[in-house]
């Protein structure tokens, strides 16, 4: 290969900028409009103030949008092959690009000739669909049992807080080879699993909004209904691929990674919700509540949450971080996912084959991961320290 | 604390119990054994043979019997084949049946065979955890001085130019999980291409081709600093954030501490202060930390021994559920919850030991 037809790394630097064109616009214009508007933003605004959660957001508002642009950003086909050169190094210029082709691999490309720049990207876009995702739903299986588990003690909490210490107490690694395989999902297992797991949403909001509007049927049956039919609704499509109207679905493959993940994360998000309501039980307005005569899920859900929220948040900002790692290491031992996948983990797996010889398709994957991960890391970081100077 | 102990230990019984069966059952789904009976039989079985198969190998039945036998607790099955010969869990081929015992469960150190390795699973085992000894050693030997001091420098003067630095130096190791610390530090120590090796080659420092290995094979027979230090370090980088902030946080915490302005107004060194007086009561939280790190680096040691084929404790859990091998992995899995469960009753009672003010509940 001619070697000077290679880019510089100062051109590949200058294409790369280029590519994320619509991602620095959106945080130049995120970040103007919330530092002027900062003292209106409650708890993000404060964040404004802080050096390390300033960073922290930066890198996380960068993989967002990166997700959200991935389709303009990508200059290839994040799973098709380009040529028979294996492993070209990174600014290598295609052997013979069709019209309106780009022109260069401008992160090399992998052992398939598939387009690391571009894989890159779109794997934001699946790790950032999944592990939010995940997260949520494992806070509201925790929250909904860690509520009542830490008011009510109990055998309720004895018996919950062994199942919680029972799912900890399974190295993670061997829990995902157990429950992420091919053959399980003959069994139906996942399935089961997601029927148990994915109802909890539903539970959680009818409980919340009954809680709060029984005094007045009307409100109540309108907002308890609403809940019903859209959260029943999404649950029939997700959990059982089951959904009348075909619009909720998941992949069989990803329902079984979902539901894992959400198995995995969920019995540590239970113990810190009853930690914090254990210590807010015994606080003065609480014992209010009681003497008013408040049910005890009204006092729970909206008493007790909403002056948790604090650590929850910072807990939830790591523990998105922390799923991501997950799913990087599912993706690295090659469980759950398609081969062709352009997630992070598997590409890192993909590309470590090779590793003392040509770096570049498991690396730039790696510094991806890290950088998200950093970024919710300080931006956790950065929120606690905000959240403590209320 | 006699009766503390003995109630941890119960619970800790229990909890063994419902993994292990959990494991069981997860291992021994009808797919898998179908797919055993395929690769121990032949490809070509049909659906019949596969299912008589089954039933003729002591893998029909209930499930909860059959945890049952192989944990020990119930009679071995024993199957005479219309041949008349007599086979069953207990029996060895080529021995009489009659000489065999009729329980042999893990309990009676049974542990089964493996398909993979082709050798009992007890003993492929325990000379797997050998070499996971070796490399969990070096990684406590690494990982726990350096956290822990670089806990107690940044919790020392909370918010000096100090704390900020180690706090974002733990922040970013937290947020480097071991597949990718482990190829970073590949590209940058071992790789041929790119990193520090090509240069130091070319200057003739190092007469090899990377400056540390990229694999760490050859560690099994022989420990050197080059083929162990990076696997290694993959693995403590990982814990090493994470037990420096536990260490911070309880030594901010403790600095605060009537006592410890005491001792400052009646004017004992900074130093002796911090050696003295704190350190000791703000280790007794990083210690049940460090006890609880053990899980995660089970799952730090699967990851590195993959990536730097080390062929120990992890790399035989990996082959072991790739190849389907159900004994092996039965017990890989009880080797591991037991070293979860102990390490959880070590840190309970040396949480209690160590710190007095906690009485007995």
């Amino acid at each position: 290969m001619d070697e000077t037809t290679l880019l510089s790394w100062g051109q590949i630097i200058a294409r790369i900028l280029q590519q994320f064109l619509p991602v620095w616009i959106a945080l130049i214009v995120t970040f103007i409009l919330s530092i002027r508007y900062k003292r209106k933003l409650g708890l993000y605004g404060k964040l404004f103030d802080s050096p390390v959660g300033m960073v922290g957001l930066l890198l996380v508002l960068f993989w967002v949008y990166t997700a959200f642009f991935a389709d303009m950003i990508i200059t290839m086909d994040p799973i098709a092959q380009f040529g028979r050169v294996k492993n070209p190094p990174p600014g290598t210029p295609l052997v013979d690009p069709k019209d309106g082709q780009y022109a260069y691999f401008l992160l090399g490309a992998d052992h398939l000739a598939r387009d690391v720049f571009s894989r890159v990207v779109m794997g934001a876009r699946r790790v950032l669909m999944i592990a939010p995702a995940a997260t949520t739903f494992a806070f509201m299986v925790g929250v909904t049992l860690g509520l009542p588990a830490g008011y009510f003690g109990g055998k309720l909490d004895t018996a919950l807080s062994f199942a919680a210490n029972l799912v900890l107490a399974f190295p993670v690694i061997l829990l995902f080879y157990l429950l992420v395989t091919p053959e399980i999902r003959v069994t139906g297992i996942p399935t089961y699993l997601a029927a148990v797991l994915f109802i909890f949403p539903v539970i959680f909001f009818c409980t919340l909004f009954n809680s709060r509007f029984f005094t007045s049927p009307p409100k109540r049956n309108l907002y308890v209904g609403l809940t019903l039919v859209i959260g029943l609704w999404a649950y029939s499509g997700l959990a059982f691929n089951m959904d009348p109207l075909g619009v909720w679905s998941m992949d069989p493959n990803l329902l079984n990674v979902f539901v894992s993940v959400v198995f995995v994360n969920s019995p540590t998000v239970f113990r810190i919700v009853r930690g914090i309501v254990m210590d807010l039980k015994a606080r003065d307005y609480v014992a209010a509540g009681q003497t008013r005569g408040e049910s005890a899920w009204y006092i729970m859900l909206w008493e007790i949450l909403p002056n948790a929220r604090g650590p929850l948040i910072v807990d939830f900002c790591l523990r998105i971080g922390y799923t991501t790692i997950l799913l990087g290491t599912l993706g690295f031992f090659g469980l759950g996912v398609s081969p062709e996948s352009p997630d992070w983990g598997s590409t890192i797996d993909d590309g470590r084959k090779l590793l003392s010889l040509y770096l570049h398709p498991a690396i730039t994957p790696a510094l991806a991961l890290m950088s998200l991960v950093l970024g919710l890391n300080l931006l956790a970081d950065g929120l606690r320290e905000e959240s403590l100077k209320d | 604390m006699l009766k503390f102990v003995a109630r941890r230990l119960g619970v800790m019984v229990l909890t063994a119990l419902a993994l292990t069966f959990v494991v069981f059952y997860l291992t021994n789904l009808p797919p898998n054994l179908e797919k055993l009976a395929r690769t121990e039989g032949s490809v070509r079985m049909t659906d019949q043979a596969v299912a008589s198969w089954i039933e003729n190998n002591g893998h029909g039945g209930s499930v909860f019997g059959r945890y049952a036998q192989w944990l020990g607790v119930a009679p071995g099955w024993v199957l005479t084949d219309d041949k008349g010969v007599t086979r069953g869990r207990c029996i060895r081929a080529g021995t009489d049946p009659a000489a065999a015992s009729s329980y042999c469960g893990v309990l009676q150190g049974e542990w089964g065979f493996s398909t993979v390795f082709k050798k009992p699973v007890l003993e492929s085992v325990l000379q797997k955890l050998g070499s996971t000894g070796w490399l969990m050693l070096w990684v406590m030997i690494v990982m726990v001085p350096t956290s822990l001091l670089m806990g107690v420098l940044s919790g020392m003067r909370e918010g000096s130019r100090t704390d900020r630095g180690l706090s974002i130096i733990a922040i970013a190791t937290t947020a480097t999980p071991e597949y990718v610390s482990g190829v970073i530090l590949v590209a940058v120590f071992a790789s041929v291409t790119a990193g520090v090796s090509p240069i130091l080659h070319e200057w003739g420092w190092i007469s090899t081709k990377t400056l540390f290995l990229g694999t760490a094979t050859s560690a099994m027979d022989n420990i050197t600093f080059w083929n162990f230090a990076l696997p290694v370090l993959t693995i403590a980088l990982y814990g090493i954030g994470y037990i420096a902030r536990m260490t911070r946080a309880s030594m901010t915490e403790v600095m605060v501490q009537q006592y410890i302005r005491t001792a400052r107004l009646k004017g004992v060194r900074f130093r002796d202060v911090v050696m003295r007086h704190a350190l000791r009561n703000a280790l007794i939280a990083p210690f049940t930390v460090i006890m609880l790190q053990f899980p995660w680096l089970l799952n730090g040691v699967v990851i590195t021994e993959a990536l730097f084929n080390y062929k120990g404790f992890g790399w035989t859990l990996v082959q072991a559920a790739g190849n389907n091998d159900i004994d092996l992995l039965l017990g890989c899995s009880v080797v591991a919850v037991l070293v979860v469960l102990v390490t959880q009753l070590i840190s309970d009672i040396g949480y209690v030991f160590l710190n007095p003010r906690i009485r007995l509940a």
